[in-house]
């Protein structure tokens, strides 16, 4: 299973962290940390994946961000690397053209569209479409609310 | 103006900040009014409050003020709190947390929500930080929507089902049916959950995997749709269809057909099939390639397909991709015990691997080719090796210098070579090497008896050459102390010799002492073998004299006493000063306190078996060789060692021509008719008997005679055997393993002691056999022996 999945920016900032087993926040810094300094000191053109601890780490960088992510000692790593690169695909489909920028305004979206693939460490949804999909009807749910919150009562 | 704004604006605002400082100013008013807002009465505001919140928490300030107000907007009944709650809780509370408890009910009543949206908000942070306690409380509300509701659903709750089983495995037996009955949907995100969870039940309960192996079948027809199906837009990757499933699928076959005949041969067509017919040009079938690679050396597959695997992973040798090498050595390392024959022939490749530029790279290729290091190669690889070493990052040093050494004591083709070697690891990275190292080295040397001035001279050049790595010098210092008369003789026949005079090696002893680059050891090894040159110099013994007397007032401590010990050696025990400084005698390697990395050196007590280290099996000296390698034959009757260096092919071809030549030795040897002879062991219908004959002074010959008088053949027999530690024993190769039954014939074999220092001999037998197809084993001491004996 994944233990947990980070985007790391190239200055070294955090926009957004899923921890799939419990750790204390302190542990979380340290982490964070961690892969920041890993992860941004490997050359372009360099082998994707790394040992830390007991764990596979896998990045990829796409533009200026960095996901890098934690595996067991089961995992398919070139898989994972496939999983990196639905997710990136996904948030292009929600967002249009993603860049970092529509990450940082939007995180919250950005955490409810991993939801529909990524739950408990494991691939949720292998289709792009079902997601697109359950996040579209979320949306109209979530807009319905608003509507009628914003709505007069009498 | 939709509320959202406020929340972005928040952002800008922040990100408008040009120093850590404003920054931190923006953050804590916000904060502030955050928490005066949710003191507030419900105003609609609530979940871009908590938004706001957690985009500050994600830079990293605190937020935990934050945690009640999740547990009350996940309790809301509107939506789009509810969605802010849940995440807040995921990223606020986990298991650790009290406030989690709370969340417990809500959740609870969200799973019945008539909105799948709701129920699945609540799934999945059930599935992200539910504790033990949650788990259990929920469980069966999972396992009933695992039955009956819709796939958007199912899936969920499989994954939920996974979340539960690892946090507590009993729940486990709760989902087998459920899980099972999922197997047969259509819909490949709850088919996918379906894998996931039966993967994880089978790991944890061997009963489950029994059952679960009846599945196989099914599942292999489903990765055969997988396979064989056309293109299908939802669910192709590159040309693969749902490589996520089918990875999954396969590391469930995997675990299935572990140790189990039935299985492995049920999944053989399919994963042959796999392996054909994936197409790998894009990392989604290498995915599935790989895979599929890991599942077939992991089952009992037939060769055939072992042979496909392993030329797969041979043709991701030779790709392009890092990451595509990297698996392949990942998984190379993993077969190299099992199939060591098959990975030998991509050693080049793997070498070449070793001078690629990416760090991840070159550590696989170093542990796989330190694993493929053989006595064929040894001279090859060990080139490659250390010119590996010559570059490679420092993080790997202390790795590959006691990798090459171990390779180097298992294969070394000479003692010069093996001397060679170590010295260019030394220069090269001696700082990096391991402690043990120096009293190695010098074992070594002095064993090889023939190379003392070879080995002194090359150490001189490399003293005055650079004194700055420590383990180098003190190696160096030894030697030249030990050996400088054959230094000053000027004369070697293996290599250029150097013309110094006495004053010369004194000065190079001297710069060592007088160095700040020295460790206090190494100033002590230098000191020292000053002092042992003042019985093998003529001329400047007064020198020596000197500078002993100067040091007898050093700060150091050690060294202190030293110059003060020698000077008292000097003065009053001059008679004795030769005798004292003479040459060492050859260090024996078994001595206590000498720690052999990771031989049996560590706790060897006063029974130790017969020169069996196992790792040390130097060729050098061919009788020795040999009958060390009868020993190991002689003492293991099964062909399968756990360490390579045993099974590998060098021990063999050498032993089986030796073999013949002891076989002949022993038709001489053989049961002598005069001594006496004592049963020393009688059960189960097999007798062990025991002659001796003293040979010389210190030497004794023991003959063990095995008799068989049951009605079957006893086979696989052989002998072990331990003698106190001063003792030497040779234990000669056995007439055979096989007794015949009824007392037709016996097996004899010899054993030859050396017992120099007379002290009072007792020896261990071990005896071990098959008889009647049960293996027995059984030890038996012998305190006193025959007239003949001491």
């Amino acid at each position: 299973m994944m233990h947990f999945l980070l985007l790391l920016s190239r200055q070294g900032k955090l926009r957004l962290q899923k921890w799939f087993t419990p750790v204390t926040e302190r542990e979380k810094k340290k982490v964070i940390r961690e892969m920041t300094l890993m992860v941004l000191a490997c050359p372009p053109r360099s082998c994707n994946f790394l040992l830390w601890r007991d764990l596979k780490i896998v990045y990829k960088r796409y533009a200026s961000l960095y996901f890098c992510c934690g595996l067991g000692d089961q995992d398919n790593e070139l898989l994972t690397l496939e999983v990196l690169q639905r997710y990136v695909e996904l948030l292009d489909q929600y967002f249009g053209n993603v860049c970092e920028l529509d990450i940082i305004f939007n995180f919250e979206k950005a955490y409810f569209i991993l939801d529909e693939f990524l739950v408990g460490g494991e691939i949720l949804e292998t289709s792009k479409t079902v997601v697109g999909i359950a996040m579209e009807e979320a949306e109209t749910l979530q807009e319905t609310m608003e509507e009628y919150m914003s709505k007069p009562t009498y | 103006m939709s509320p959202s704004v406020r929340l972005q604006e928040m952002i800008r605002v922040i990100r408008g900040a040009r120093t850590q400082g404003e920054e931190r100013g923006v953050i804590q008013r916000e904060c502030a009014a955050i928490r005066a807002q949710f003191r507030q009465a419900d105003n609609g505001t609530r979940s871009h409050n908590l938004a706001k919140l957690l985009y500050v928490h994600m830079l990293g300030y605190p937020a935990h003020f934050g945690q009640m107000e999740c547990v009350r907007l996940i309790a809301s009944p509107r939506y789009n709190e509810k969605r802010v709650g849940y995440l807040g809780a995921m990223m606020l509370l986990d298991e650790k947390q009290d406030a989690s408890l709370l969340i417990t009910n809500s959740i609870k009543n969200d799973l019945s929500h008539s909105s799948q949206y709701v129920q699945s908000l609540a799934l999945c942070t059930l599935a992200c930080m539910g504790s033990a306690e949650m788990c259990r409380d929920l469980a069966p509300e999972i396992d009933r929507l695992l039955r009956a509701s819709n796939s958007y659903i199912k899936k969920k709750a499989a994954l939920c089902a996974v979340h539960m089983v690892r946090k507590v495995p009993e729940l486990g037996e709760l989902f087998t049916p459920a899980a099972r009955s999922l197997l047969s949907e259509k819909n490949h995100g709850v088919l996918h959950g379906a894998v996931v969870l039966i993967t994880e039940l089978c790991e944890r309960n061997p009963d489950t995997l029994e059952q679960f192996r009846k599945a196989v079948p099914e599942l292999v027809l489903m990765m055969k749709g997988l396979v064989m199906s056309g293109y299908s837009p939802e669910h192709n990757v590159a040309g693969i269809s749902d490589p996520f499933l089918q990875v999954r699928i396969l590391r469930l076959l995997r675990i299935l057909g572990r140790n189990n005949d039935t299985a492995s041969d049920a999944m053989n067509d399919l994963l042959a099939q796999v392996a054909t017919n994936t197409d790998s040009s894009k990392t989604a079938g290498s995915a599935v390639l790989y895979e599929t690679v890991l599942t077939v050396m992991d089952i009992k597959s037939e060769s055939g397909l072992r042979v496909l695997a392993v030329n797969i992973l041979g043709r991701f040798l030779l790709n392009n991709d890092r990451n595509i090498r990297y698996i392949s050595m990942t998984s190379l390392q993993k077969i190299v015990q099992t199939d060591h024959n098959a990975v030998q022939r991509h050693r080049g490749t793997i070498v070449d691997c070793l001078k690629d530029q990416d760090a991840s790279v070159k550590r696989r290729a170093l542990e796989l080719s330190l694993a493929l290091v053989s006595a064929v190669n040894i001279r090859s690889l060990m080139k490659e090796l250390l010119l590996f070493l010559s570059s490679c990052p420092p993080e790997l040093r202390a790795h590959t210098t006691s990798g090459i050494f171990n390779a180097a004591e298992r294969y070394a083709p000479s003692q010069r070579w093996h001397i060679d070697t170590i010295l260019h690891v030394l220069t090269t990275a001696g700082g990096d090497v391991r402690d043990e190292t120096v009293p190695n080295l010098i074992q070594l040397i002095t064993t090889a008896t023939e190379l003392h001035c070879y080995t002194v001279h090359k150490l001189y050049r490399a003293l005055i050459t650079d004194i700055s790595v420590q383990s180098l010098v003190q190696v160096a210092c030894w030697c030249i102390g030990e050996y400088g008369d054959l230094l000053l003789r000027g004369e070697c026949e293996e290599t250029e010799p150097v013309q110094v005079t006495e004053d010369d090696v004194l000065d190079a002893l001297e710069t060592v002492l007088q160095s700040h680059m020295s460790s206090p050891a190494t100033r002590g090894f230098a000191l020292t073998a000053t002092m042992k040159l003042s019985t093998r110099i003529t001329h400047n013994v007064d020198r020596i004299r000197s500078i002993v007397s100067i040091y007898g007032s050093c700060i150091d401590v050690e060294l202190q006493q030293r110059a003060v010990e020698y000077n008292a050696l000097f003065k009053k025990y001059d008679h004795m000063r030769a005798a004292v400084l003479e040459r060492m005698p050859v260090i024996d390697k078994s001595s206590p306190g000498h720690t052999n990395g990771e031989s049996a050196g560590g706790t060897i007590k006063e029974l130790e078996p017969a020169k069996l280290t196992q790792e040390i099996v130097l060729p050098q000296e061919p009788s020795n060789q040999v009958c060390d390698l009868l020993d190991l034959l002689g003492d293991s009757g099964e062909p399968f060692q756990p360490s390579p260096s045993l099974s590998s092919t060098a021990p063999g071809p050498a032993s089986s021509t030796a073999g013949g030549d002891l076989l002949d030795l022993l038709g001489g040897l053989d049961v002598t008719p005069a001594p006496p002879s004592v049963t020393v062991y009688e059960k189960n219908g097999v007798t062990l008997k025991l002659q001796t004959d003293r040979q010389t002074d210190t030497g004794m010959t023991v003959t063990l005679t095995a008799t068989n008088s049951t009605d079957g053949d006893i086979t696989g027999l052989t002998l072990q055997a331990a003698v106190p530690k001063s003792v030497q024993l040779q234990m000669k190769a056995p007439s055979g393993d096989v007794i015949p039954a009824h007392g037709l014939g016996q097996v004899t074999q010899t054993v030859l002691l050396n017992n120099p220092n007379k002290v009072s001999l007792k020896i261990r037998v071990r005896v071990c056999y098959t008889s009647q197809s049960s293996v027995c084993q059984d030890t038996v001491q012998i305190d006193s022996f025959p007239s003949t004996a001491w």
